[in-house]
């Protein structure tokens, strides 16, 4: 059985039909006029085997205007699966996508190059030194492998995230560019065993970390049949650029068939028009070149509508996650994607306060509401993430568990009809004629039925916010929870086999 | 044989099973007796009422406290097992009275002139009958005349003012006040709460202690 993630009755949409229609409009002429600056010659190829009309660049012959006529993008976007299955280690954590069904699964997100670790210090009041409070603080220091598999870990037991993207950048001195992606899928595969997203650092390294995963599933067909793994490509760079090295890795992906996120991030205000209609136009134009390209190199891969627009801030020009707007982009893309009837990968709970606290909760807790009841398929950059997508910190990964806790409930569809009705009369009647009048009798019956939301679980019991030192304590407990490692036999094979893996990462060597 | 229902009603105690169609906290005794008829079973074997309060309703409650204390209940499972031992208390009466054995004292209740609320006192009420007081509930917007009467004619031994309002909670200084002029102040414990009610509130008044909830009005009883 998949994972069931929550399915969103009424999806909450901003555009009108026209809107939707007039977006999809423009993003067709953006196609064809100016169309798309390619870096990588095999897409160029490509496209205009199928009718696209090229033109090198003059004065530069390393990219070429690439004019991609409406016509086959509308074959491409037939060709591309509806639903879309991303595998996992343990089959129960399964995840179904369908474009037009928004059903929304929550996930972890995006690569991150600082941990923020914490610590409780204690401070005296100076007027009255018997009276101590620990205040949590908050140290920023750059990621490693070790953190990756605590990270992993941790989201193996948080019950709220329906699939894993590796969180942190792993920066040890022993990991280099040929060695980081197989270190990073092994990482998170054997400390999680739910879906794994990840993008690739070099190509050279995709086919190690696909006999990685074969080896783990039990085969190519079986990998096929159960894709663990997926990625994530930024083949557009905004505005209007196929990259070279990552539109390559997209290629080689999708020849492989294995699920693939078309990603686009631009930003409102630099790298896309400030206003609503520029952006959406432009991000939905660069979405669909990319779906457009993979198509055509192997029809039928499973792709999805990756959306990471987002707004720039007004005082550094950087990006500002926790803005309205970004919201109501994101909002608009998962319109998009349904009208296209492609699963979306969308993007909330990035916040700008670079640690948990009043201002993440309060940005996060918007943009995961809103952009949640609009119903993505697959809710990326939630879990964890601070400071405009470049922090990840644990603590704050274990608070959002309780924030999607409380978004699903709220998501879920009301139970008012006939039976419930008839229940709440005969309540009713009996109550009225008791001395106390109090439902509080019915309540026990649905009290652990899953039909009342929880108590928030951090909540302290004084006067202070001990909020932080409870979710402290709750990650500590998830931490000493064991989870399930690939097997030690293939663990062997696989150290075998995929050179540049780490010995400290196998876990029956080192004896723990 | 003796023992064994005892222990049946404990074990129905702790699921809050108040009669034979309750289902309790699970359904692992839906369809047995529960604790009404498991108590009149035990009075028809002559088991003796002290033991019955002692062992099986005094000792389970005491286990739900220490789930509740422990977050694996919540105030519904406290408040029906708290009613299940109510209703046992209830047929133990005359047998008690009979045999001259003394309950844990007569608690007089009422929400104060002016104020309709009930809620906090009924579950106070509640509780503390499933502690072994001998509750009596005189209602809501009760008459400062007809607190005291009661007093004086029934003379219980704690009186629990309830008020929701700022408006409403001036009405507890005036039934203390009224206690005093009638002499019957020092025959009686106040206790005052609700949700308008503070500790300072509660002495200004005279009262003889403030509760914040049933549990604190419980552990204020004990002390006394």
């Amino acid at each position: 059985m998949p994972r069931e993630g929550i399915l969103v009755d009424r999806p909450y949409e901003r555009l009108t039909r026209e809107q939707v229609e007039l977006i999809h409009q423009v993003s067709m002429q953006i196609l064809t006029d100016p169309g798309l600056i390619s870096f990588n010659r095999e897409a160029v190829d490509i496209l205009h085997g199928h009718g696209a009309a090229v033109e090198s660049i003059a004065g530069d012959h390393q990219s070429w205007q690439v004019k991609i006529p409406e016509q086959l993008v509308l074959k491409a976007l037939d060709n591309a699966p509806r639903t879309v299955k991303l595998g996992a280690r343990n089959p129960d954590n399964t995840l179904i996508m369908h474009g037009d069904e928004p059903r929304v699964y929550f996930i972890t997100g995006s690569e991150t190059n600082i941990w923020l670790d914490v610590h409780f210090p204690t401070y005296v009041n100076k007027a009255d030194p018997t009276r101590e409070i620990r205040i949590p603080e908050f140290k920023p220091r750059r990621g490693t492998v070790d953190d990756l598999c605590q990270s992993a870990h941790i989201c193996e037991h948080l019950e709220m995230v329906d699939g894993y993207i590796r969180t942190v950048n792993i920066q040890d001195r022993d990991i280099t560019g040929d060695n980081k992606d197989v270190n990073k899928f092994f990482a998170s595969l054997n400390n999680n065993t739910k879906h794994f997203m990840s993008g690739l650092t070099s190509l050279k390294q995709l086919d190690n970390v696909v006999r990685m995963a074969e080896l783990i599933v039990g085969g190519k067909k079986a990998l096929e049949e159960n894709p663990i793994i997926s990625f994530i490509t930024c083949l557009v760079k905004s505005p209007l650029q196929f990259v070279d090295d990552t539109t390559a890795t997209f290629i080689e992906v999708c020849r492989r068939g294995l699920p693939v996120a078309v990603s686009s991030s631009p930003q409102a205000g630099t790298t896309a028009p400030i206003k609503e209609a520029g952006i959406m136009a432009q991000i939905n134009a660069e979405v669909l070149a990319g779906i457009t390209l993979g198509q055509l190199v192997k029809p039928g891969t499973p792709v999805l509508y990756g959306s990471v627009p987002v707004r720039a801030r007004m005082d550094t020009l950087g990006d500002s996650y926790g803005s309205v707007e970004t919201s109501q982009y994101n909002i608009d893309c998962v319109q998009m994607a349904r009208f296209y009837g492609i699963p979306n990968y969308s993007t909330s709970g990035v916040c700008d306060s670079k640690i948990p606290g009043q201002q993440s909760s309060i940005e996060r807790l918007f943009s995961d509401i809103v952009v949640a009841m609009s119903g993505p398929q697959y809710l990326h950059c939630a879990f964890g993430l601070l400071d405009c997508n470049s922090v990840f910190c644990l603590l704050q990964a274990v608070l959002d568990d309780a924030h999607f806790k409380m978004i699903k409930f709220f998501l879920r569809q009301p139970r008012i009809d006939q039976p419930e009705m008839e229940a709440a009369l005969k309540q009713m009647r009996a109550v009225v004629t008791t001395p106390q009048k109090l439902y509080i009798s019915y309540i026990r019956p649905v009290l652990r039925s899953g039909e009342i939301s929880g108590i928030y679980p951090f909540e302290g019991s004084g006067e202070t916010d001990d909020v932080f030192e409870i979710a402290y304590e709750q990650m500590k407990d998830l931490l000493a929870r064991p989870v399930e490692h690939i097997d030690r036999k293939i663990t062997a094979r696989i150290f075998e086999e995929i050179p540049g893996l780490l010995p400290r990462l196998n876990v029956y060597e080192r004896g723990s | 044989m003796s023992k064994d229902i005892i222990a049946i009603i404990r074990e129905n105690v702790i699921q809050g099973r108040k009669t034979q169609d309750d289902i309790g906290i699970d359904d692992s005794l839906a369809g047995t007796p529960g604790v009404v008829e498991l108590t009149q079973q035990a009075l028809e074997r002559n088991i003796s009422p002290q033991g019955i309060i002692t062992e099986g309703l005094t000792a389970g409650m005491q286990v739900v406290g220490e789930k509740f204390s422990t977050k694996e209940y919540f105030i519904p499972d406290m408040l029906a097992s708290a009613e299940a031992v109510g209703a046992a208390m209830d047929i133990l009466k005359p047998v008690l009275e009979s045999a001259n054995v003394e309950t844990k004292g007569k608690f007089a209740i009422a929400t104060v002139k002016g104020d309709i609320h009930d809620i906090g006192k009924n579950i106070v009420a509640i509780l503390l009958k499933g502690a072994g007081y001998e509750v009596h509930d005189l209602g809501t917007d009760v008459p400062t005349e007809q607190v005291v009467e009661f007093v004086r004619e029934e003379k219980p031994g704690y009186l629990g003012l309830s008020a929701l309002l700022t408006t409403t909670m001036i009405e507890m200084g005036v039934v203390i006040k009224a206690l005093e002029e009638n002499k019957l102040r020092s025959s009686v414990k106040v206790l005052v709460g609700g949700a308008a009610v503070s500790e300072e509130f509660a002495q200004e008044i005279g009262a003889d202690a403030y509760c914040i909830d049933a549990f604190a009005a419980i552990k204020v009883l004990e002390g006394y």
